[in-house]
C-alpha cells in the first residue's frame, strides 16, 4: 500500500497535563513562602535556595549524563532542591546545603530508579539526613533577624508566643515554613489547580489537632491549637510535602489513612518527645509504611462487595 | 436534584459541533460491497450463497452460527463476487462475502405492519434474531440474546442508552432528533417483552434539545420517562449507565439482566423497530464522518458493507491530510492504517485527525500521582495494573480486578506521564480471556 495512516491503541487523544507541568505548578505554589523567606530573613536565603537547587539539579544533570537518561527536564529536580532549602535555616553553611541536595537526588532517589521509584521524599529524607549529621547548625536559628528559639521551642518550654506573627511568619525558623499566609497561598493554587486535594492535608491537620487537644496538656484551647498548627513545618509538611504523589499511597482510603499516621505521629513527637519539631520525622515514617498501607486499602472494583467477594450470576 | 451520574470519568473535548447540525444524508454504495461473517459477538456467521449466486437486498446470505451470533443480509441487490477474508476497522482478516452491486436494488419482499399494538410479543425475539440485530453502540452482542434472559418477569428497566458520551460521534444524537418515533416505538417493543419494566430513554445533558423532544414524545406514555444524565465519558458504558439510572451495580462477570436491566443503543432499537415494524432487517445505519481533517463533517445512512472510502467521498474527502484515522471514537475507537475496509453493522464513526497527538508523546515514568484512580470508572488502580500487566505478574493482575476494566481509555487519557496504561491491561486482558476460552 502507498500510503498508510498511523496506528495505535486506544484512546486517540490525551489530556493536556503533564509531568514537567506539574512539577512547574508546584514550583510556582512555593513562590510565595520563598519570596517571603527571603524578604524574612535576607539575601543569605536567596543564596542557600541557589546552592541547594543547583545542587539537586546539577547532581540529576550528572546523573542522567551517566545513565544515559536526560530527566533533569522533569523539573522535579527543582521540586526537589527548593523544598530542600526552605526547610534550611538560613544561617546553614552553604556547603552542607549543598550536600544535602546530592544525598536528596542520588542518595534517595536515583539510586532507586530515579523519579517514581525513591520511597522517601528526597527533601525532607535529605533534611534528616543533614539533622542527624549536623545538628547544631541545622538547629542555628539565630540570623540577623532573629535571635531565640522558634514559637514551638518556647511553646513547647511554656513560654508565650506571638501568634500573630506565627501566622504572618515573622518568627524565628526555616526558610519556608515561618509563614502561615504564604504557605496557604500556594496551597490553594494547587487545589484550585487540582494538583493537590484535601484528603492528606486534611486528615493529618485533623488528626494533629484532635490528637494535640487530647494530650497536648492545654485541652483544646484555641490560641494553643493555633500556634501548633502555625508552628514548626506542619503547614509546609501537610500541603508540599506529605502530598507528593511518589511517597504518598495512590490508593484513594490509603491516603485517609496516610493522613492520620502522620497526624499522629507528630503529634507524639512534638508533645511526648524531646523535641518540639516532628513533621519531618513524621512524615519521612509516613513513607515508609506507604507499601503497607497500599496493600491493605486496595480498592474494591465496580460492582463487587467491600472485600472482594464476588456475587456470581 | 443531583444529576444522575457515575464515579469517576473525564471530560475530553467533544468535537460534535462539527457534524451535529449536519441532516443525516443517504449514501449509495459503489461497485463492491464486503460482508463480514464476523460482525458481532459470538460465533461467526455462515455464508449460505456461493460465488456467482444472484441476491436481492434484504435478502439473508448468512445464518447465525449459533444462539450467540447473528445472520448477515445483503444491503443491495446484485452477484456474490467471491467469499474471502476481508481486512476489517481492527486490522483483523475476517472471511467476507464480496458482492457486486448491480445498481438496480432491487428488494426481497417485507412484510410491514401497521399497529404497534398487534404485534404479539412472541414474535418479537424472533423477528429481532432473523433480522441479525447487534448491538449497534460498537460492542455487537447480539440483541436477541439480550431480550432473552432466562425470568423476563424480573427485569425491571428497559433502558435506551442514548448517552452518546464518546467524543465527536453524533450519529446517535440526529437519530434521536429525527426519527424520535422509531426509537420510542422500538423501545415500547422490547417493553412488551418484559410485563414488569419501565421504559428508560437515557440522554446526556448535552442533548437538551434531545430531551425535550423525546419527553415530548413519550408524555402519554405511563411506562416510558425520559431521564437526563450528567455529560461525562463514559456514561454510555454499561455499566455506568446502570449504575447511574437505578442506582445498581455490576461487574464485568454479571449482565445487565442480572440486576433487572436490559440496555440498548439508540440504533439498536430503532433496528428492532424497523425489524418488527417494516421488516426490514439490518442493513443501514447511521455513520458520522468527522474530524479537523474531513472537508464537510455530516452524518450518513450506510448501507452495511460500503466502503469506509465512499462515506468519505461523500463528506468531500479531506481537507487536509490526516495522520490517523479512526473507525469509532477517539476514546475506544480503533485506528486504521487504510480506508479500504467495509462498513459494518457495529461502525460508529470515520474520525480523520490531522495531528495525532499520541505518537508524539513519550511517555515517562510514572510519578505515583493518582489521577487513573481517580478516573477509572472500573474503580480500580490502573497505574499498577499496567505494572503488573508489563511484568506480566497473572496473580497480581487478576487479584486486583484486572478483569474489571472496560477499556474506556481514561486512565491513559489523563495520565501526565502519557503512559499507554489502557494498551498495558487491555494486552493483559486479552491474553487472560483467550486463556479462559480454552
Amino acid at each position: 500500500m502507498s500510503e498508510l495512516f498511523k496506528v495505535s491503541s486506544n484512546p486517540h487523544i490525551r489530556s493536556k497535563a503533564a509531568t514537567n507541568g506539574l512539577m512547574l505548578a508546584v514550583v510556582i505554589a512555593l513562590m510565595p513562602a520563598t519570596g517571603f523567606g527571603i524578604y524574612n530573613f535576607g539575601p543569605r536565603a536567596l543564596a542557600v535556595i541557589a546552592v541547594t537547587i543547583a545542587s539537586t539539579v546539577l547532581t540529576e544533570y550528572f546523573f542522567g549524563f551517566y545513565n544515559r537518561k536526560l530527566s533533569v527536564t522533569d523539573l522535579s529536580a527543582v521540586v526537589t532542591g527548593l523544598l530542600l532549602a526552605l526547610n534550611l535555616p538560613v544561617s546553614i553553611p552553604l556547603w552542607m546545603a549543598a550536600l544535602g541536595g546530592v544525598f536528596a537526588i542520588l542518595v534517595v532517589k536515583m539510586l532507586f530508579g530515579g523519579l517514581g521509584q525513591n520511597f522517601m521524599n528526597p527533601a525532607l529524607a535529605a533534611r534528616c539526613f543533614l539533622l542527624i549529621s549536623f545538628p547544631t547548625a541545622m538547629t542555628a536559628f539565630d540570623c540577623d533577624a532573629y535571635t531565640g528559639a522558634t514559637p514551638l521551642a518556647l511553646l513547647k518550654s511554656g513560654e508565650p508566643v506571638n501568634l500573630l506573627n506565627m501566622v504572618t511568619g515573622h518568627t524565628a525558623g526555616t526558610i519556608g515554613e515561618t509563614s502561615v499566609i504564604a504557605i496557604a497561598v500556594g496551597a490553594c493554587l494547587l487545589l484550585v489547580l487540582g494538583v493537590i486535594d484535601l484528603r492528606i492535608p486534611g486528615s493529618y491537620i485533623a488528626t494533629f489537632v484532635i490528637f494535640a487537644g487530647l494530650f497536648g496538656g492545654h485541652g483544646f484551647e484555641p490560641s494553643y491549637l493555633a500556634a501548633q498548627l502555625s508552628g514548626g513545618g506542619l503547614m509546609l509538611g501537610a500541603f508540599f510535602m506529605a502530598t507528593d504523589y511518589v511517597t504518598r499511597p495512590i490508593t484513594i482510603r490509603g491516603q485517609y489513612v496516610f493522613g492520620v499516621f502522620l497526624g499522629l505521629m507528630t503529634g507524639i513527637f512534638r508533645i511526648f518527645g524531646p523535641g518540639a519539631e516532628g513533621v519531618s520525622y513524621a512524615i519521612i515514617l509516613g513513607n515508609l509504611l506507604v507499601p503497607l498501607i497500599e496493600k491493605y486499602t486496595m480498592p474494591t472494583a465496580f460492582g463487587y462487595r467491600k472485600g472482594g467477594v464476588r456475587r456470581e450470576k | 436534584m443531583a444529576k444522575l451520574t457515575f464515579i469517576g470519568g473525564i471530560h475530553p473535548y467533544d468535537g460534535k459541533d462539527l457534524s451535529k447540525d449536519s441532516a443525516i444524508q443517504n449514501v449509495l454504495p459503489g461497485n463492491e460491497l464486503a460482508y463480514p461473517v464476523s460482525q458481532h459477538i459470538g460465533a461467526p456467521a455462515k455464508p449460505i450463497v456461493a460465488k456467482g449466486d444472484r441476491v436481492l437486498v434484504g435478502q439473508k446470505i448468512a445464518e447465525a452460527g449459533g444462539f450467540v451470533s447473528a445472520p448477515v443480509h445483503s444491503s443491495v441487490s446484485g452477484t456474490v463476487k467471491s467469499i474471502e477474508p476481508r481486512r476489517v476497522a481492527t486490522g483483523d482478516m475476517v472471511m467476507s462475502i464480496v458482492i457486486e452491486n448491480d445498481s438496480l436494488y432491487e428488494e426481497v419482499g417485507f412484510s410491514a405492519r401497521t399497529s404497534l399494538d398487534a404485534v404479539k410479543r412472541e414474535e418479537i425475539v424472533g423477528l429481532v434474531r432473523e433480522a441479525g440485530i447487534v448491538g449497534m453502540g460498537g460492542a455487537g452482542f447480539p440483541t436477541h440474546v439480550k431480550l432473552s434472559p432466562k425470568e423476563p418477569e424480573k427485569i425491571d428497566y428497559v433502558i435506551a442508552n442514548c448517552a452518546e458520551c464518546e467524543p465527536y460521534l453524533t450519529s446517535d444524537y440526529r437519530r434521536m432528533l429525527e426519527e424520535p418515533e422509531k426509537l420510542v416505538g422500538g423501545l415500547k417493543l422490547i417493553l412488551k417483552l418484559f410485563p414488569n419494566a419501565h421504559g428508560i430513554l437515557a440522554v446526556e445533558d448535552n442533548k437538551p434539545d434531545c430531551i425535550s423532544l423525546l419527553k415530548q414524545y413519550t408524555k402519554d406514555e405511563p411506562g416510558i420517562s425520559v431521564k437526563a444524565l450528567k455529560t461525562k465519558y463514559p456514561q454510555g458504558g454499561e455499566r455506568q449507565l446502570i449504575y447511574a439510572v437505578t442506582g445498581r451495580r455490576i461487574n464485568s462477570t454479571m449482565l445487565p439482566a442480572d440486576v433487572g436491566c436490559v440496555v440498548n443503543n439508540v440504533d439498536t432499537m430503532v433496528a428492532v423497530y424497523r425489524a418488527v415494524m417494516e421488516g426490514r432487517p439490518l442493513m443501514e445505519r447511521i455513520v458520522t464522518v468527522t474530524g479537523d481533517a474531513v472537508a464537510n463533517p455530516a452524518n450518513f445512512r450506510v448501507r452495511i458493507g460500503s466502503s469506509y472510502e465512499e462515506i468519505l467521498a461523500a463528506a468531500g474527502g479531506f481537507r487536509e491530510q490526516p495522520e490517523k484515522i479512526i473507525c469509532g471514537g477517539p476514546m475506544m475507537g480503533f485506528a486504521m492504517f487504510g480506508l479500504n475496509v467495509a462498513i459494518t453493522k457495529t461502525s460508529t464513526a470515520l474520525l480523520a485527525l490531522t495531528k495525532d497527538e499520541v505518537s508524539a508523546l513519550e511517555p515517562g515514568p510514572c510519578i505515583n500521582c493518582g489521577r487513573c484512580v481517580e478516573v477509572c470508572p472500573g474503580r480500580v488502580v490502573p497505574s499498577r495494573l499496567a505494572d503488573y500487566a508489563a511484568h506480566f505478574d497473572e496473580e497480581a493482575f487478576l487479584a486486583n480486578y484486572g478483569m474489571e476494566c472496560c477499556e474506556c481509555g481514561c486512565c491513559s487519557f489523563v495520565c501526565p506521564a502519557k503512559r499507554p496504561l489502557t494498551q498495558q491491561i487491555k494486552s493483559m486482558r486479552k491474553i487472560q480471556l483467550s486463556k479462559r476460552k480454552k
